[in-house]
Formats: C-alpha cells, structure tokens, sequence
C-alpha cells in the first residue's frame, strides 16, 4: 500500500525497454554515423553529400515539408471548427476525419496511386469532362511537377487527422464560458476563433506542428508508391544507402541528419510557439 | 469496543506541514465531529484515521491496537466518502455485498445483511440498480448502507452531505442520526458545516490550521470557546469582539463600560460576546447603529462599537433607527475574555 | 412594435440558417474528400484485372473478385498477411504489457523521478523512429531476432508505447481514486482493488489502446521492410514488389491493408482524444 517501490515497479519495464529499444539504438546510429571500420570521421557525412543525389533530396524534403504542413493546419483547424459546431451528425464526422489516422502511408500512397495512374480515375475524368484526350502519364520520369503535386495532396490527405484529432481535443479543454463571455461582448464568430480560439489553443497547436513536421521529414512510403525513385526524399534515401548501396555508416550518416532536422524543428516550434506558464488555461 | 487514540499524529506533504501534532481521543460509539474551515486539514486527519494516508509521525490506535502501520482493510473501519464512490460496474446490492464478500461470508449471510441495511436505508426498491441510476440522495444511501453492511467498529464520513441540496441534507441528517445511533459504532464524521455539527455530534473538534483547537460538546464549544477562532468560526453571526483595557486589577474598560473580569498584568484583553447576549438600553455598550436587519422572530442589528463592527440580535419590536445611538448591555454571565497575544480564553 | 422587432430577429435567423448550411456544406465536402480517395480504391479492388488497367473506368465496382483473388493466391501474400497479424499481435500485448503499469503508475502516484519518465516517453515522439531500425538490423543479426516476428514487434513496440502509456495514463486519472480507496476500506488488497474495480472500468479503454497499437504495427513500413527478409509482412511485402508487380496486386493489396484499419479506427474512435488531451499538458 504505502511501498515507496511499488511505481518504480510498474515504470521498471517501460524504462527498459525504452532504454534498449529507443536510447540505445540512438547512441548506436550516432556512434556508426561517426566512425567507419572503427575509427572516427566524418567520411559518412562527407559520401553522404557529395551524392548527386543529395540537393535534390533535401530540397524536395524541406519543399514538401514547407508546402504540406501549412496547408494540413489550415485544414485540420477547419475540420476542428465544423466538428466542434456540429450539432447533429458530429460524432459520425469525427469519425469519417479520423480514418486516415489508421491508414499507412503506403496504403495512402497507393490509394492515390489509383487516382493519379495513368489508367487512373483522375484520366478517365478528364477525359468525359473532354479536357484532355488521351490519358496522361502524371507519375512518369518527366512529370516531376505532377509527382509531386501527387504525393504532396496524399500526405494532406494521410496526415491531416493527426492535427485535427489534436486540435479537436485542444479545443474541447477551452471552456464554453469565453466563447459566451466574447459573444455578449459583440465578437463575431471569425472574431471569436481570432481572439480566442487560436490563442487557447496554443499548445496544442505547438503539439501538433512539432508532431506533424517530423512526419513529413520521415516521408517515405508514399513517395515509394507515387514516384519510385522518381522523386527522391531524405527517408528513402537512408534506405537506399542501407539495402541498395549496402553501407551502413552513410546510412546512419543520413538517419543523423534526418533526427538532427527534427529536433532542429522541434526546439524551433517549442520556442516559437511557448506558452507562458501562468497563460495556460 | 472500539475507542479511537490519535496521539501526537503530524503530516507534511513537502515542505506543507498540514497537520501540526494532533491529539484526540474517541471514546467507544461516539459521534465525533471535525468541524473547520476549508484547508484547515479535517480530510487528512480522517484519511490517516482510515490508513488511506500515513501519518508523518504519531500513532493511531483503534480498540487498544496501534494501527498507523496497517492498510486499510485491517483496522476494522469503513468509510463514507464525499462523492460516494459507489461503484459504477456493479449493481447496488453488489455495492453494498463488496465488502462482505471480500471477507467471504456465505451468501445467505450477504444477502441477510445487504436486505437488513437496504431496509434501514430505504433502499430495498433500488438493490436491482446501477450508480448511474440513481441521484445524489440515494447515492448517498447506498455508501452508508455499504458501510453498514460491514458491521464496522468505527465509521468514518468525509462531508458526506455536502453534495445533496439543502431539504435532502435536513433530512439525511436526522436519518443518519438515528441509524448511527442504532448502529452502536464510533463514527468520525467531518465536515464544514456548522450547523451539521452541532446537530450531530456528541463532540466536536474544531480545527484550524492543522491543529484542534477545542473538542468538546457543542453546547460547550458554543458558549464556551477555548480559542477566540473558535467564536468567530462558530454561530452566526459569530461572536463580536472589543477591546478591553484594564481599569484596575480585575475590572476592564470595555466601550465606556467598566466590567470585572479576569485578573491579568496584561494592559489590554479582548472582551467577547455573542449577539444574541446583549440587551438594549440602561447600562451598556456605546454603540451606533449602521445597519438593520429584521429576520422575523428577531432583528439583526450592525452597530460601531470603538470603530469595529458590532452584531446584536434585538427583540422584533425594537424600535431602532439607522444613525441611533444606542447602550447595549452584555449579559454579565455570558461574557468571555480572550488573551490578544495567545487568542485563548482567559 | 411588434413588426419593427421582428424584422432583425428574422434576419439573424436567416444568418444562422446560412451559417448552418454553410457548416453543413463544409462538413459534407471534407466527408467526401476524406472518403471519395478511398472509395476509388475499393473500386478498383474489386474491379477485375483488366477493368483496373482498362481506360477509360468505370466508378462503380463490378464487384469482380479476380483482382482480390489473384492477390491472394499471389506467391507470399498470404505468409505475409499472416505475419502482420503476428507481428501486431505480439506488438499489441508488449505495448500494453509495459505501458499499462506505467499509465497506471503514473495516474496514481507522486514520486521523484516521474517527469523524467514523462519527458522520456514525450521525448520518443520527437524522434522519427523508424529510423532506430538500422542499428538494431545490426544488433537483432548478433542475438539472432533477425527477420524473426518478435524482433520486428519488439521495434513496433518503442512506437506503440508512449501512445500506450499515454492513453491508460488519462484511463486510469479518470477513474477516480476514491473507487479504489473504497475498496481498500472494504477489505482489498491493492490488487484485489485493481482488479475488481479499476480493471473492469477501464477495460474498454485498454481494448482500445491495445488496438491501436496493433494498427501502429500493421501499418507501419520502413522498419519492417529494413527488419524482415524472408518473413516480410504484408507492408514490407508490398513495398518490395511496387516495382514489379501489376496494378491490380497492388490496388488489391492497398484494399487489404485499409479495410482493417477502418475497422480499428471504428473501434478505438472513442478514446482518440486520450492520448493527446492531457499529453498537451
Ligand atoms: N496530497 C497532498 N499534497 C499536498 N498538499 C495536500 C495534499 N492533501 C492535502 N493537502 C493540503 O493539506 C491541507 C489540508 O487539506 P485537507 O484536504 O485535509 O483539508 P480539508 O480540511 O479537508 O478541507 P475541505 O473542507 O476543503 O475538504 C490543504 O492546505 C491541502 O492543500
Ligand atoms: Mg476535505
């Protein structure tokens, strides 16, 4: 009853394991990033970026990056909004936003694959509405534009439930009262979201960007079902070191630099985005 | 026989001393109650009663067994807490059998005693039920009756009816008076409510700041307040209290008035007195009416007393304006003198 | 009188009325973009081979089995479906094994080391992962969990925990500990009490966590498919053949990996809040 062991009894487990299977292997990609054949060097790093490759793939991370999560906040606040306002059917809503949280992104991927294939739905739309007449090859060598603009809509489509799922219980924790207080104030609904909304829900804004930018730095299947090697990413390119060019160190090298841009981002939202302790509600 | 010792019992929480060196003793089937402000510690010092919480340092003893290194289950108690806590998977009759079927007793047994306190509860109609399914009264029911159930040497209630709305709480109170009564169990009941306490107990504790101040019967508590916090928690409007400086060895000054008192070197005391113990006219207190209040059978009147705010409770047909000056005379057996610097009764 | 006061109030009604139509349109248009993705992919699962590369398509199944069908007879489909299901399973009982104790330690008891544990488990969300697999490739080859079922769970599982710890830890706060005193002073060890109240109450919510460490597990697919060889599942399976494998295989496998995780998400919409409305804290 009063055994001051008993809750480092029930932690014993998590901890171990987190310590085997979280913070070891991370000293573990550390350590390989940084040697080869046992000597200390930075050779990794440097073979990492002398690839051809590698602009490329950092560009286009970053880029996606840039491009989606500003894009999936706006949406998740919005399907946040309808679904907090929702009088009838709002349980039955929240549910439909919710299914791609449980999708893979590889199940995403090639659920938009089926779209934007040649033989796709996309195509077969064009086509009756007469805009074009023969199918298009979106997701060929040629049409970067296009594999990109197709994996960046299945990421938002993939990825908006985990903001919205955040945002949504962030906003159940605002109480009615201030949304009351600011009507008899006069404040009109757009108001209401400006002036109250959105600042209430700082941290849970802060917890959702930070969550959201490490997954688009850790895209990987989706870009492997649209694009192939078409449109190469930082993730898939770790895993090419790994498997393709079987070299251990690089791809720890490049795990490095992916985990070394999250916590980068990661710190920067926490900054960012800091909410005063006495400013929480 | 279960008569229940706390002795020198402390509790800290951090740096927080909540309770300071408490002790009470409770004599076999009493009624107990801890009576205190809001934060003063009436809850911690039931949860170390009850081995939900262990003391920092001091003793527990219940029957003439020290308890404080025993868990819950062994000291023979059972508990009826604030919000209840009647269980929302299992059904009322499944509620108040928990505790019998956790010593095993054969079910014609449980089932003996569930019907017996259902009945004393008035709960039978409800055994069938679920928490869900019930208000907050016949909630309460079902917690007492599942203390009942176990026959307890010691019953210990933390505010069990400060969630019902008032006529509900009247009419628990005269129940739970009678069943206890019945039960021939020590019960240690707390709460905030002064009234409640008075009606209840056969002692009261009052408590303030972790420590008891005064325990005593309630008439006792009432007139007879150990500490001047103990007559300004209790009675309502609470005791009024005036300056006093000696006039000579033995006889005050009080508001223009000289009354003997206690025999003190100290150059100033405090005189007290409760508002329903002071007459209007004749010799008495210089006092001027500020406010009045008729309450029906009396009137309550604020007046100034020496710049400080003075309640008295006059007869209806008083004829008292606002801006009257006025003698209230303190009724000489009634009036109780406080130490400024100790707060304890001279 | 009775006109004048009427007018403003007919208008705000009228505001309201197209504010409610313009929520409902909304709501409606998300649902769709949400559903109308995955729907095409049903479509074309259960479309036969030759309509699923056939232009232009239909947008209605023919509910033709010859796509599902082919896939299931497919060379190591059904091995690699089998192992999914064991690989979560195993993911789904370690998860919970380790981080029910820990949510439960956690909601119950104050003691020193306790925000550590917390910053630990938060801390595994700012890292990506699935990354942590390609140190312990190295690792799981010497102790000989390579390419084996539990080795994959065990990885899984440092994805599952913190959400599994996080989601019993807000079970187990919200069950009040007033139950479980009362059923100490009714005679229960602190055992008999968890298992005679608390579990019971919170069994709903631990089914429900523990499903959606399975659906963690089965969707996920870089650490599988660095992880397993011989034994791939069925996200590691498809990813190695979307070179070379016909549309239709893998339309039919897409199918197959989202149809469950519609089912999970079903299952665990209730408690989707609980693992971030108080992790926000
Ligand atoms: N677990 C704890 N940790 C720290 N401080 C505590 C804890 N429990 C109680 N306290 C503090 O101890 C003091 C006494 O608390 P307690 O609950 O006994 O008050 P109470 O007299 O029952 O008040 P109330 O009438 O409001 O129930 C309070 O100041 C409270 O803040
Ligand atoms: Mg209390």
């Amino acid at each position: 009853m009063h055994g001051k062991a008993l809750p480092y009894l029930l932690l014993m487990p998590a901890t171990l394991f987190l310590c085997i299977f979280f913070l070891y292997p991370f000293a573990l990609v550390a350590f390989e990033a940084v040697t080869r054949d046992g000597a200390f060097t930075f050779d990794n790093f440097r073979t990492m970026a002398g690839s051809w490759k590698f602009p490329v793939t950092v560009r286009n991370t970053l880029l996606l990056a840039a491009i989606v999560v500003p894009i999936q906040l706006t949406m998740a606040l919005l399907m946040a909004s309808v679904v907090s306002r929702l009088e009838t059917g709002r349980s039955a809503a929240l549910y439909v936003f919710a299914i791609p949280l449980g999708i893979s992104d590889l199940a995403a991927g090639l659920i938009w694959l089926a779209i934007f294939d040649q033989s796709g739905f996309l195509n077969t739309l064009l086509s009756s509405l007469g805009v074009v007449d023969r199918p298009v090859m979106f997701l060929g060598y040629q049409s970067k534009l296009t594999i990109f603009i197709a994996v960046a809509l299945a990421e938002i489509w993939r990825a908006t439930a985990i903001m919205m799922v955040i945002l949504v219980a962030g906003m159940g924790l605002i109480p009615k009262e201030y949304y009351e207080a600011a009507e008899v104030f006069g404040a009109s609904p757009w108001q209401r979201f400006v002036r109250i909304t959105l600042p209430l829900l700082r941290p849970s804004l802060q917890t959702a960007i930070i969550l959201r930018v490490i997954l688009a730095f850790e895209v990987f299947a989706v870009v492997a079902a649209l694009g192939g090697t078409n449109l190469p990413v930082l993730m898939g390119e770790t895993y090419n070191w790994q498997f393709t060019l079987q070299d251990r160190n690089v791809a720890a090298a490049s795990a490095l630099l992916i985990l070394a841009i999250s916590i980068g981002f990661t710190l920067f939202f926490l900054r960012v985005l800091r909410v005063p302790k006495e400013a929480r509600i | 026989m279960a008569e229940i010792a706390i002795k020198g019992v402390a509790k800290r929480f951090g740096g927080f001393t909540a309770l300071h060196q408490v002790d009470l003793t409770i004599a076999d089937q009493e009624f107990m109650v801890l009576l205190g402000a809001s934060g003063c510690g009436k809850t911690t010092l039931l949860r170390i009663v009850a081995g939900l919480e262990r003391p920092s340092q001091g003793e527990v003893w219940i029957g003439g067994r020290r308890v404080d290194h025993l868990p819950p289950r062994e000291r023979g108690i059972a508990m009826v807490f604030q919000n209840y806590a009647v269980f929302p998977h299992l059904s009322v009759f499944e509620n108040i059998a928990f505790g019998l079927r956790m010593k095993k007793l054969p079910q014609q047994e449980v089932e003996r005693r569930v019907n017996r306190t259902a009945e004393l509860m008035h709960i039978e109609q409800l055994l069938k039920r679920y928490s869900g399914q019930l208000s907050g009264g016949q909630r309460q029911r079902v917690a007492v009756a599942r203390a009942l159930a176990m026959e307890p040497d010691v019953i210990l209630m933390d505010e069990p009816l400060s969630n019902l709305d008032a006529l509900l709480r009247l009419e628990m109170r005269a129940e739970l008076k009678g069943v206890l009564a019945a039960s021939k169990t020590t019960t240690i009941y707390v709460t905030h409510d002064q009234v409640e306490a008075m009606s209840l107990a056969d002692r009261i504790a009052v408590m303030h700041q972790g420590r008891i101040v005064q325990s005593a019967s309630p008439v006792e508590v009432y007139r007879n307040p150990a500490a001047r916090f103990v007559g300004s928690f209790i009675g309502n409007p609470p005791m009024n209290f005036i300056p006093a400086t000696k006039a000579e060895n033995g006889s005050w000054t009080v508001a223009g008035l000289t009354l003997s008192g206690p025999k003190s070197d100290k150059p100033r005391i405090e005189f007290a007195i409760r508002p329903e113990d002071v007459d209007a006219g004749g010799e008495g207190l210089r006092a001027t009416v500020r406010v009045i209040e008729p309450l029906g059978p009396h009137t309550l009147v604020t007046c100034d007393v020496e710049g400080g705010l003075f309640r008295a409770i006059l007869d209806s047909n008083a004829s008292v304006q606002v801006g009257d000056d006025l003698r209230l005379a303190p009724k000489p057996d009634r009036i109780r003198w406080f130490d400024p610097e100790t707060t304890n009764a001279l | 009188m009775s006109v004048a006061t009427e007018t403003p109030v007919a208008g705000i009604a009228d505001a309201h009325k197209a504010g409610d139509w313009l929520l409902i349109a909304t709501a409606v248009l998300l649902c769709v973009w949400v559903l109308l993705p995955i729907y095409l992919l049903i479509v074309n699962a259960l479309s036969s081979p030759d309509q699923v590369t056939a232009f232009p398509k239909r947008f209605f199944p023919s509910f033709d089995l010859g796509s599902l069908s082919f896939f299931i007879n497919f060379a190591g489909v059904a091995r690699a479906l089998w192992n999914s299901v064991i690989v979560a399973t195993l993911t789904m009982i370690l998860a919970i094994g380790f981080g029910a104790p820990a949510g439960y330690a956690l909601s119950r008891f104050d003691f020193p080391g306790k925000g550590t544990f917390r910053f630990l488990v938060l801390m595994t969300r700012a890292f990506p992962l699935p990354l942590l697999a390609l140190p312990l490739a190295v690792m799981f080859i010497r102790t000989g969990l390579d390419d084996t079922a539990i080795g994959l769970a065990l990885v899984h599982t440092t994805l599952a925990l913190p959400f599994a710890v996080l989601i019993t830890f807000s079970l187990f706060s919200c069950i009040p500990v007033e139950l479980e005193e009362a059923a100490w002073t009714l005679g229960c060890t602190r055992w008999q009490a968890f298992r005679k109240v608390i579990l019971p109450l919170a069994l709903p919510g631990i089914a429900a966590s523990a499903v959606f460490a399975f659906t963690i597990s089965w969707n996920e697919v870089f650490a599988a498919a660095v992880l397993t060889i011989e034994n791939r599942t069925l996200t590691a399976f498809l990813l190695q053949s979307l070179g070379e494998s016909p549309l239709y295989l893998k339309f039919a496998g897409g199918a197959a990996l989202v149809v469950p995780a519609l089912i999970f998400i079903f299952a665990v919409r209730k408690y989707l809040f609980a693992m971030w409305g108080i992790a926000n804290r």
